[in-house]
């Protein structure tokens, strides 16, 4: 049961919603054209508990009536949930395959990826986008990255992410141009890894 | 700067815009025409701006007309630039055409209709002689039209429902509550169209396109032998839902032309044959184009039909893709713009060809020259 | 304030009382523009449908361009914008008026400078680099409308990669003249997946755009549709193994700048078959001019040139 969102105590969105919407789409645009290297968002608002200031910031960005989104079950009718209706004026998909945009802060419990939309062989644009938040972009099993984008090839580190996280996306991927995109969120930083990118252990 | 090519620069684009104001303004000794004057006297104009420019506002049509000089597509484009700029805060509830003031409806199915044969305000039966009268100054001297005896009903029942309870014609199934009908104006053309999406084409479309299309219709390129159900020109209100309220209030009171055509008899699984039909509906009074756009509707479901699809106003990408004339214009005009360096790479081309072909042609002939004096 | 109408000569701004939003669109379009470009990032090559708007400018007269531009640019940015390679001509004036007015933003003819380039029919000779955002005005997305002319057909044979059409008429090129035909618009293959039309940049370009360190993103505004090469993409003209890709070439160096590699504009110089050839880009020209190069037609404007005195002759 939903009660009326309390307008008064709702963090603010965007703080200008024209020009920061500009500068985080920048930043989300270059890491979607150079995967693996990471960029900060600077306009990142505080968000509510439960998902970064970078997840907040793509989504107060992208999301709105227009795109159904995939909310993390953690953040279910939490302070959250109220946030990004009201700011992003979007409905939320209960089924992950018909969701355009997937927020997903619990990694470990996370939906199969191939439960999320694939996309279809004549509208591969309809595969869902998951903006992920991870304890960190840094520290974890190094993964090689190569393909569109990658100027030869660039290493990255996330954690935590579970442990046959790489193996899914592979096989879910590996029937291009089927796939999904994912966006990986810590603190203000994010780093995209579109459907694109082939991925090797690091360990050599 | 050595040379000149298509290069206008800054100064030649103000110019240009400058000389453009001139000639519309034309002979400042002739009164300058009034936004007024062409809302009221040039209202066909007028509502075939707002029809294809998919916006009702009257007075901003005739402002649109007004700096378009006359020129309608290009009224229509100044118009949709304009409306794209406007927000959209929600949606109305569908419109009952039933329930319009009618001023106008006619049916050639039936030689009397409930409410009856109305003329209205109408070209149809002038005869198309120049009056000069209209050309002095002053010359459009109306006396008042006479009013009639009796009152028009106040609701006229509309050609579905005459036909409803023999079950004649086909009925639309509406849709359900969730489905939201395609936007155009939001979403690019999808194939196979579904019937909303084209009726909304259709509805945006080039007045002189569709008439083309359904005239060839008529001439056998895929006949769908039409009957004019009827035409209704009148008022009909637009409601609205404000989240606030819960409940419907008017918003506005628009003019629409709406048109029926009755169409071949067809038979669905299961059921006895019946007419199907072809629908147009625009804002104002475009009864051509409300016509044209109901023969063309009507032909498009040729697919849905089983119909072959063997003619262009049959074949949904021809007819959808080419219908709307701010594509077609800009596209078409756009031949215009400096095309030099695609010109160059092609030029270059054709030397090289023309090069082989007379060192080819030098070359054979220098083959028959030794050939001969190795005969002689 | 009337853009149609506008007559201001000066290229700056207006003061914050603008009549539209920022750039022009509204928030909702430049949302549903952006999510479209990610997308494209994400499968190089595939035309992704776009709710493309009315723009103040024609159909067919850049408006893919311009809702590219006005959805990504922002007041740190610096504009170029290009037609036929050249920044003073008459359209690409236009639009980098419009965004000058509506967007608050530096513009410049410096390749170099430029965050964002608009271009409509070709790429700059200098080479872009990493951060730079090149835009291309498409008129048509398809590159097998020619073949096909329906959206179903040519839609399921990207799905399915069945390019055999594409194929089949390059090699009826080569039957018929002894070569492949296309010199402009020339079609590429994407990462070896998607076929794409880099638009009608003459195929003097199309190397530019293999393994680029820019982002490449082009724009139809009346077909909507929106497609990207990410940077560091491999971008490979169509080909055979006996009649390989081969780029334009003149014999005639730049009469201006005696530039040797870059393309040429054909200048007619009177009726009687003179002609003379420049750089088509303008301000790698310019600049070669002011660094002191000089070619045979330098320093001389139209009215002075001596035709009598030229080698060239007519065809």
């Amino acid at each position: 049961m939903r009660t009326a969102p309390d307008l008064a105590s709702l963090r603010p969105g965007l703080a200008d919603a024209s020009l920061d919407s500009q500068r985080i789409f920048r930043c989300v645009m270059q890491a979607t054209a150079r995967p693996g290297l990471s960029q900060i968002l600077l306009s990142a608002p505080q968000p509510p508990q439960g998902l970064s200031p970078a997840a907040g910031a793509l989504l107060l960005t992208l999301v709105d009536a227009d795109t159904p989104l995939w909310l993390d079950p953690a953040l279910v009718a939490t302070e959250a949930e109220t946030w990004l209706r009201f700011h992003c004026g979007c409905q939320i998909a209960s089924d992950p395959s018909a969701a355009a945009f997937a927020l997903v802060t619990d990694p470990e419990s996370m939906p199969l990826l191939s439960a999320f939309n694939q996309g279809e062989a004549k509208y591969p644009d309809l595969a869902t986008t998951l903006v992920i938040d991870v304890v960190g972009l840094r520290g974890g099993p190094a993964v090689v990255l190569r393909g569109p984008g990658i100027d030869k090839e660039v290493t990255i580190s996330p954690r935590i992410l579970p442990a046959d996280f790489w193996s899914q996306r592979s096989d879910v991927v590996s029937r291009f141009q089927f796939g999904v995109d994912l966006v990986l969120c810590a603190g203000s930083e994010i780093l995209a890894i579109p459907r694109t990118t082939r991925t090797a252990s690091g360990e050599s | 700067m050595a040379y000149v090519a298509v290069k206008g620069g800054e100064r030649a684009i103000s110019n240009a815009h400058a000389l453009l104001a001139e000639e519309r303004r034309g002979d400042r000794a002739v009164a300058e025409v009034s936004v007024a004057q062409i809302g009221q006297q040039l209202s066909l104009a007028v509502d075939r701006v707002m029809s294809e420019g998919s916006c009702y506002d009257a007075e901003l049509a005739a402002l649109a007309i007004k700096q378009a000089r006359g020129d309608l597509t290009e009224a229509i484009f100044l118009l949709r630039a304009y409306r794209t700029t406007l927000p959209r805060f929600g949606f109305s509830l569908p419109i009952e055409t039933a329930d319009m003031a009618v001023r106008r409806r006619v049916s050639a199915a039936f030689k009397d209709i409930p409410g009856g044969q109305v003329l209205g305000p109408t070209f149809d039966y002038t005869h198309r002689l120049l009056d000069f009268r209209l050309a002095a100054e002053g010359g459009d001297v109306v006396p008042p039209a006479p009013e009639a005896e009796d009152v028009l009903p106040e609701r006229l029942p509309n050609i579905e429902s005459v036909f409803s309870h023999e079950g004649l014609l086909e009925t639309d199934a509406p849709g359900t509550d969730d489905e939201a009908p395609f936007d155009l104006t939001r979403e690019p053309m999808a194939f196979p169209a579904g019937r909303d999406q084209r009726l909304q084409a259709l509805a945006r479309g080039d007045e002189g396109f569709l008439l083309a299309l359904a005239y060839s219709s008529q001439r056998g390129w895929g006949s769908t032998h039409p009957l004019c159900g009827e035409i209704r020109l009148g008022e009909a209100s637009v409601s609205f839902v404000p989240d606030e309220l819960g409940f419907p209030i008017e918003i506005a009171e628009i003019t629409l032309t709406e048109c029926v055509m009755l169409s071949d008899f067809a038979s669905a699984d299961g059921q006895a044959p019946q007419y199907t039909r072809g629908y147009g509906l625009t804002f104002g009074h475009c009864e051509r184009k409300a016509m044209s756009m109901a023969i063309v509707d009507r032909s498009l479901r040729a697919r849905e039909a089983g119909e072959e699809i063997n003619a262009p106003c049959r074949d949904e990408e021809f007819v959808l893709y080419h219908s709307d004339n701010v594509e077609a214009s800009g596209f078409v005009q756009h031949l215009k713009l400096p095309h030099y360096v695609d010109f160059q790479a092609d030029l270059q081309f054709l030397r090289r060809l023309r090069k082989d072909f007379l060192a080819a042609q030098a070359m054979s002939r220098e083959q028959q020259s030794v050939q001969k004096v190795a005969a002689e | 304030m009337t853009l149609t109408n506008e007559p201001a000569v000066t290229m700056q701004a207006d003061p914050p009382e603008r009549y539209y939003n920022y750039a022009y669109l509204d928030e909702q379009t430049k949302r549903m523009i952006r999510r479209a470009i990610l997308k494209a990032l994400c499968i190089p090559g595939y035309q992704v449908p776009f709710g493309s708007r009315e723009m103040p400018v024609p159909y067919g007269w850049g408006t893919g361009g311009i809702q590219l531009t006005a959805s990504i640019i922002g007041p740190d940015d610096v504009f170029k914008c290009i037609d036929q390679g050249a920044d003073d001509t008459t359209n690409a004036v236009s639009i980098r008026r419009f965004f000058a007015t509506v967007a608050d933003v530096a513009t410049t003819e410096n390749t170099t400078e430029a965050t964002i380039i608009q271009s409509r029919h070709r790429i700059p000779e200098h080479p872009l680099t990493a951060g730079q955002v090149m835009i291309f005005q498409v008129p048509q997305p398809e590159p097998l409308r020619g073949l096909e002319p329906r959206e179903m057909e040519t839609r399921a044979m990207h799905a399915y990669e069945e390019y055999g059409l594409q194929y089949v008429s390059l090699y009826e090129n080569i039957s018929a003249f002894g070569r492949i035909a296309a010199t402009a618009g020339y079609p590429v293959m994407i990462d070896e997946r998607y076929l794409m039309s880099p638009s009608p940049i003459p195929k003097f370009d199309n190397p530019k755009m293999d393994n680029c360190p820019a982002i490449l993103l082009f724009g139809a505004g009346r077909e909507k549709r929106i497609y990207a090469v990410p940077p560091f993409t491999q971008v490979r003209s169509l080909d055979f193994e006996d009649y390989p890709f081969e780029i334009q070439t003149w014999d005639e160096r730049c009469a201006l700048c005696d530039a040797e590699g870059s393309y040429l504009d054909e200048v007619v110089l009177d009726d009687a078959g003179h002609r003379m050839f420049v750089c088509s880009d303008s301000h790698f020209c310019g600049e070669r001019r002011a660094q002191g190069h000089a070619g045979v037609m330098a320093g001389h404007t139209l009215d002075q040139i001596d035709t009598e005195g030229l080698e060239g002759k007519a065809e």
